[in-house]
């Protein structure tokens, strides 16, 4: 009951720091208001029993994604122009997409309970881990044994991405001297 | 209806970020909204992981119920992913701010001029031969 109770709770906070972000101009403030809400999440993370998202969205998502944020807006600008666009197409779109998802809510399994699809079916690493690999953090043992392709498809990602990054940044430089 | 608080809320949530992406002009902004929607999916997959009075996946002879730990391995994997697209996002914005002196989607497409034809454009690449295009 009282896990069901905090998630309310931290989902009402969620949704209040979200309205925040949706209405406020500066781009400073829209995003310290992303850093609270990477907060926010971590914390709702830790109450769902998923502690090493939790670390992860805590360090990365608040943390890091806030400081590139921040070194992008010290070289663009910090607030937004006055917007004179029409809103009523975006909003027909969010609200067409918000009734198709709740729609296809009906067949979802209840919050927490142990009879969902998830828990009965596919492979149970929560058995295999300890003989077979023996490490007792499940989720470390399937990172970096069942599923380590996966993190090798990450990391040639974020490979990919820094050199991206790379040559956008490398082109700049060169057409300064020039 | 009820039982499904905790979708619902991540559905608003992810809206929320739909909106702001197409609703703003803002390219940062733009960005803002995409970590909104990028974040509320994490949560989308974490909750059915849950199991109301069980533990971390972490294996403790004292302990018989446990999350989902595939979930929780998708979901890292999502986390740094998004924040390797997150960085290529912004120097767009920092090289889009230094050619064209804005970042707001308005403005820009102003500086561009009147809407050139596809096929014109199509025409002009090929007369000024390949990849001779550079701002």
């Amino acid at each position: 009951m009282i896990e069901t109770t905090v998630t309310i709770l931290l989902l009402l906070m969620l949704g209040a720091v979200t309205i925040g972000i949706v209405r406020v101009r500066g781009l400073f403030a829209a995003v310290v208001l992303l850093g609270v809400y990477s907060f926010l999440m971590a914390t709702l993370f830790v109450v769902l029993d998923a502690v090493d998202v939790a670390m992860t969205e805590a360090a990365v998502g608040a943390g890091v994604s806030t400081v590139f944020f921040l070194g992008a807006l010290s070289l663009t600008d910090t607030v937004e122009a006055p917007g004179k666009r029409r809103q009523i197409m975006p909003l027909f779109v969010a609200v067409v997409t918000a009734g198709a998802l709740l729609w296809g809510l009906s067949d979802l399994p209840e919050f927490g309970s142990p009879d969902q699809p998830i828990h009965r079916q596919g492979a149970d690493y929560l058995v295999r881990s300890m003989p077979e690999t023996g490490i007792a953090n499940v989720v470390s043992a399937v990172l970096a044994s069942y599923r380590g392709f996966d993190t090798l498809g990450e990391t040639t990602v974020v490979f990919t991405a820094g050199m991206g990054i790379l040559a956008l940044l490398r082109r700049r430089r060169g057409e300064g001297k020039s | 209806m009820i039982v499904h608080f905790s979708q619902i809320a991540t559905i608003l949530l992810m809206v929320a970020g739909l909106y702001v992406v197409i609703a703003r002009g803002n390219m940062v902004k733009k960005l803002i909204g995409l970590s909104l929607f990028q974040t509320s999916v994490y949560l989308l997959y974490i909750l059915p992981g849950k199991v109301l009075g069980g533990t971390p996946p972490i294996l403790d002879p004292a302990r018989a119920v446990y999350a989902n730990p595939l979930p929780h391995v998708l979901i890292l994997t999502a986390i740094v992913v998004g924040i390797a697209t997150l960085a290529l996002g912004l120097t767009l914005v920092v090289r889009i701010k230094e050619a064209y002196g804005t970042i707001e989607e308005d403005e820009i497409l102003a500086k561009e001029g009147p809407k050139e034809n596809l096929k014109d454009r199509v025409r002009n690449r090929s007369k000024s031969g390949r990849g001779g295009t550079a701002a």
